[in-house]
């Protein structure tokens, strides 16, 4: 197991980061752990919530950003609804994603690559066009299979439309893309 | 006036960040000042004795200490001023160690700082005069409020120290939380053996006036001279000939009454004795669940009682007393948990409060002394305990730690295993807190002799499974969530200030903090002591505690009580408002902002003038900010001394 | 009973696909009970958790798009029926009240966001504005023998201070309108625990195993169906349910309505003008026990 010098690795930039993005203060995590006893999510972390905020806390940057959990988190709420020092650690968990993004970690590949398959869908249409997200996710994954088996149960609902709805603002939501993609450049 | 001043270093409190040598050089220069040092502990004995001895050798009238805040030490100085022979109102305090060191890190600027606030204290005691106090006899009987245990040590001590006493209780009985457990850490033993027998003192000590079921509705005077009016609750039975013989609670047809004493575990009758050892062993009835007081209908306890003591048009009842001090222990409640969605609200039956766990544990509580689960009356076989429920938790607005939950959960968890030796019990935790004379090896007992399972970490959600409930937690010693299937969960609820402490304080005029505990006097040197002279607590009421901790403050307020009327007579603060009978006009505003109801009218060579009763006035000032004249004049405290300090602070 | 509600509607992108019955019943419901729904103009994508797991700028400058779309309607709130854009756009309210937040969203914007228009939910203005009484006297086909359990969804009414909304750990809203339209409710202990949300693409086992304990749930209650407010929820228990039930080896064949699909048909509406036929599971069986019942507890009267 690693021995961790703590002042050594104590990384201040992250831990002020962190602080100012999520507008949490850290130190007022005690460690009672009922966030990680409520997430629905543990079973699937590489990290329990609990001890990302202990990590955080201790400015372990590298060893946060690289977590699988990070990807995994839904914002469900359900730390930040019932901690008792009214931490929204769900946020910080959303700003701990936005640092590990920017710094080119991935964690749980697939995850990111929905999400911004997702993103891309309303980039081009303003709105999510369902089919062409699933296409688009399954080019960039080559994960075929996933959803084939719905197929004939969804398509004679007449819910599945192979095109795009058509919205006249599009160009306006594609801006604020191109705008933020820019922004996030300087 | 020759002042004297002394600037204290406070070891390295002050002199660390003030630069006292250059304060005392600048006192010099102030009018008046003819001698000014500074000292290293003035508060010591060398550093009292430099008081004393400059006073002797300047021959000087007043003297100025630049230190700590006066609720630290103005008494001593005060002290210190009169044993060189002045009177001791000729005496001024910088407080500049709370108001300067200790709040700011810039040397120079706290100097500068502290030189202002000596002037201002100088310029305040060149217009000092010297006050006296008057002396005024002392009622020596004393009211206890609040009939649990620190109470009842109250009382106790008080009565045979030869005190007379009354005691004013809310329910039908005294016992209070004590007398609801069934055994009491770190020993194991029978609480209501310990209890009963002082409660049963109570009772018979001549010494004492017991009012059950009453209720403080005014509380006037001063220290020495208090005068309370008592409600005495109606309690529809007459107490004078009721003998307790209980045949009233079989007969009664009312059976779903709620029953205060055992938690709501169980039902009682409309006309009831909370428990068998109840003190005094009197009926009473409940008027939300009698038939006969909501519906008019059924009479048969008056039918059946052979003493002939039901009384269905009883009216509550006042009396006044007249008591020369005042304990109050009235104790605590138990957080309102169902705050606590995610533990069920109160939504399921098995999920249940340590206390009511310790009316089910008891053998003469509604289940005989057997665990059974509320919703099937079923054994349960994992028993689940979640501390830290209301307690360090300031998302419901209860941050701070009860205290003894750690110790009672331990102790639970022990008895549990005692009674159903198959059983397994689990502990949530945060930390624990086991601080106190054989309290630690009671923990370590529960976890290596009992098996009890300690889990570190809190509880997310309960809710039901099938017959059971599945608590979902987490052991963050494990870094992971665990599940617990669990037949039944108790909650430690944390304790708050009990219903209706803060009106109870308004009456009182004491302080309480922002939960509604009652403020000491001061938090290590007056524990038992309020800021109103002849008020003392005892108790839960002035924050959460165990049993030896509230029978010690029962017994320190005895104390304190005794030693007031160790003397006949007591002398009152000359710290006063005075009216100026030649600028009064009578208007009368001072009378109607007075808090203490201490300015009366009285009548003035044909005119109507305001006069103000000595004893009764707090020294609060309201009037003095009133007055349209000036005429009212707080002593020590005058317009004059006043704008005398704004005028040293506000020069240039 | 206030007569003239009158909202802007936000239908979310998934009303235009795979919930399109729950934009369907939404519309007829409120339709039915004389609210006025009116369309954002050329609404567009609030970015739903992938806009806000990138960054909360990008998040709120689309919210605040069609936020600005409201205002140009001259209303100053607006509702939808889905709890992913209910949150996105309260959030983006919430934080741009905030300047410096404030201006790095106006950043990727054609012109400043407006920052007063309110959000809320479909099931909200139903049980604030309207009222369960009223929608009580409105029942014309109560919903006899229907034994269901409510599923709230873990946003719907988290975080409480940003939702402001029902009980954040035991809500009672769809509980009491089903209780209203003469349903027997259940009461479902994971009302908002989270069923996995858009995890069904890129990690199917989560959904398999979060929305697989929901329906465990809801059968060991005996609840014949559950009601839900929310798209993805209705999707995993519903679309998925075959999968779940193939991942976990169980056998469930409960029907997952939209709560407006079962307010639309007491109300007197039809199968059609709701969507029945568009849920993956039938409720066949259960929609023709439930006017069986109905029939016996006529003749009965």
């Amino acid at each position: 197991m690693k021995v961790i010098n703590i002042n050594l690795s104590y990384n201040s930039d992250f831990v002020t980061q962190v602080e100012e993005e999520s507008g949490q203060k850290l130190n007022n995590c005690y460690q009672c752990g009922k966030c990680t006893a409520g997430c629905p999510y543990t079973e699937e972390y590489d990290i329990s919530v609990s001890q990302i905020m202990r990590l955080t806390q201790a400015g372990q940057k590298e060893q946060v950003l690289q977590a699988n959990s990070l990807w995994l988190c839904a914002t469900c709420e359900s730390c930040t609804a019932r901690c008792p020092n009214q931490i929204d650690v769900a946020r910080i968990m959303d700003v701990l994603r936005h640092m590990a993004r920017k710094e080119g970690y991935v964690g749980t590949g697939r995850v990111k690559t929905f999400w911004d398959s997702f993103l891309s869908s309303v980039k081009n249409n303003g709105r999510v066009f369902e089919v062409g997200l699933l296409v688009n996710y399954i080019s960039h994954t080559g994960r075929f299979w996933t959803d084939i088996g719905l197929g004939p149960k969804v398509l004679p609902k007449g819910k599945i439309h192979f095109k795009p709805t058509e919205m006249q603002g599009k160009k306006e939501v594609a801006k604020i893309f191109m705008r933020f993609k820019e922004e996030s450049a300087r | 006036m020759k002042v004297g001043v002394f600037v204290c270093h406070c070891g390295s409190n002050i002199e660390a960040t003030v630069d006292t040598a250059a304060v005392a050089a600048a006192a010099r220069e102030f009018p008046g000042v003819v001698f000014a040092t500074d000292t290293m502990y003035t508060c010591s004995e060398p550093g009292q004795d430099e008081i004393v001895n400059a006073i002797k050798e300047h021959n000087l009238g007043g003297i100025v200490v630049a230190s700590c805040t006066p609720r630290m030490h103005e008494q001593t100085f005060r002290r210190t001023v009169e044993r060189a022979g002045l009177n001791k109102y000729l005496f001024e305090m910088a407080n500049i160690r709370e108001h300067v060191s200790w709040i700011g890190k810039d040397r120079e600027a706290n100097t500068n700082k502290s030189v202002d606030l000596v002037r201002m204290a100088t310029e305040k005691l060149l217009r000092n005069r010297p006050l006296y106090s008057k002396k005024f006899d002392i009622n020596k009987r004393v009211l206890v409020i609040g009939g649990g245990v620190a109470g009842i040590q109250a009382a106790l001590d008080c009565a045979d120290g030869g005190l007379e006493v009354v005691m004013v209780e809310k329910t039908s009985t005294i016992g209070g939380k004590m007398a609801k457990l069934d055994k009491t850490f770190p020993t194991v033993d029978c609480s209501s053996c310990i209890l009963g027998p002082r409660m049963v003192d109570v009772a018979q000590h001549p010494n004492i006036t017991l009012y059950a079921y009453s209720e403080i509705e005014e509380i006037n005077g001063y220290v020495g001279n208090f005068e309370i009016k008592v409600k005495k609750k109606a309690t529809y039975v007459n107490w004078d000939s009721c003998t307790g013989c209980g045949i009233c609670m079989e007969k009664c047809p009312s059976k779903k009454a709620t029953d205060y004493f055992n938690e709501g575990i169980g039902k009682t009758t409309a006309i009831n004795i909370p428990f068998p050892q109840a003190i005094p062993k009197k009926a009473k009835i409940d008027p939300d669940f009698c038939t006969k007081l909501t519906k008019g209908k059924c009479g048969v306890c008056a039918k059946v009682c052979p003493s002939g003591c039901i009384d269905y048009e009883m009216q509550d009842e006042f009396v006044t007393e007249k008591v020369g001090a005042i304990v109050t222990a009235t104790g605590y409640d138990l957080f309102d948990w169902s705050v606590y969605g995610e533990y069920g609200a109160g939504r399921y039956p098995d999920v249940i409060t340590g206390l009511q766990y310790e009316r089910m544990l008891s053998a003469s509580g509604p289940t005989g002394g057997h665990i059974k689960r509320p919703s099937d009356g079923k054994e349960p076989k994992n028993i689940v305990f979640i501390q830290c429920v209301g307690s360090r938790d300031k998302s419901v607005g209860r941050p701070y730690c009860t205290g003894f939950c750690c110790m009672y959960t331990a102790k639970q968890a022990i008895l549990t295993k005692d009674h159903l030796p198959d059983s397994q019990s689990y502990v949530f935790y945060m930390d624990i807190r086991a601080v106190g004379k054989l309290y630690d090896e009671f923990t370590r007992r529960a976890m290596e002799e009992y098996d009890t399972k300690y889990i570190r970490g809190r509880v997310s959600m309960i809710y039901p499974k099938g017959e059971k409930l599945l608590v979902r937690g987490a052991d963050t010693l494990m870094g992971s969530q665990v599940e617990v299937d669990a037949d039944l969960v108790v909650l430690a609820v944390g304790a708050e200030a009990s219903a209706g402490a803060s009106e109870l304080a308004e009456k009182l005029r004491i302080s309480y903090d922002s939960y509604g505990f009652y403020m000491e006097g001061h938090p290590k040197l007056k524990p038992v002591e309020t800021n109103t002279a002849g008020v003392y607590l005892a108790g839960a009421c002035q924050g959460p505690k165990d049993i030896p901790s509230s029978v010690a403050q029962g017994s320190a307020a005895a104390a304190k009580v005794l030693g007031l009327f160790s003397k006949d007579q007591l002398e009152s603060d000359p710290q006063v408002s005075i009216v100026d009978i030649k600028r009064c006009i009578g208007c009368g505003k001072c009378i109607q902002t007075c808090p203490f109801g201490a300015i009366k009218e009285m009548e003035f060579r044909g005119m109507v003038k305001a006069d103000v009763i000595e004893t009764i006035c707090q020294g609060c000032g309201i009037c003095t900010s009133t007055c349209p004249q000036g005429a009212i004049q707080l002593q020590h405290s005058t317009d004059n001394q006043i704008l005398s300090e704004v005028n040293a602070l506000c020069q240039f | 009973m206030n007569t003239s509600l009158n909202y802007a509607y936000y239908p979310g992108c998934s009303s235009t696909g795979t919930s399109i019955e729950y934009d369907m019943s939404s519309r007829a419901v409120c339709a039915a009970l004389d609210i006025k729904l009116t369309d954002v103009p050329d609404w567009s994508c609030c970015g739903s958790t992938p806009a806000h797991t990138v960054d909360h700028s990008l998040s709120s400058a689309l919210s605040a798009r069609n936020l600005d779309q409201v205002a140009s309607m001259g209303l100053d709130s607006c509702i939808t029926p889905c709890p992913s854009c209910l949150a996105n756009l309260k959030t983006a309210k919430h934080r741009m009240e905030d300047e410096g937040f404030r201006d790095k969203v106006n950043n990727l914007l054609d012109k400043p966001a407006n920052t007063k228009i309110e959000t809320k939910s479909v099931l909200q203005i139903l049980v604030e504005d309207y009222g369960i009484e009223n929608i009580r006297k409105k029942v014309v086909k109560p919903l006899t023998g229907l034994v269901v359990g409510a599923y709230y969804g873990c946003i719907l009414n988290r975080p409480a201070e940003l939702m402001q909304f029902d009980d954040r750990e035991h809500p009672m809203a769809m509980d009491n309108i089903m209780e209203a339209l003469g349903a027997t409710v259940v009461p479902f202990p994971l009302k908002v625990e989270c069923c996995g949300a858009s995890f069904g693409i890129p990690r199917k086992d989560v959904v398999m195993r979060l929305s697989g304990k929901l329906l465990d749930t809801a059968k060991s209650i005996g609840a014949m169906a559950l009601v839900t407010a929310c798209p993805l929820c209705q999707m995993n228990l519903d679309m998925r349910q075959d999968q779940i039930n193939h991942a976990n080896g169980s056998h469930h064949k409960i029907p997952i309505f939209y709560f407006t699909q079962l307010l639309g048909l007491a109300l007197g509406l039809t199968e059609k003008e709701l969507g029945m036929n568009k849920l993956c599971v039938s409720p066949r069986t259960l929609l023709d026990f439930m006017v069986n019942e109905e029939n016996i507890k006529e003749k009965a009267a």
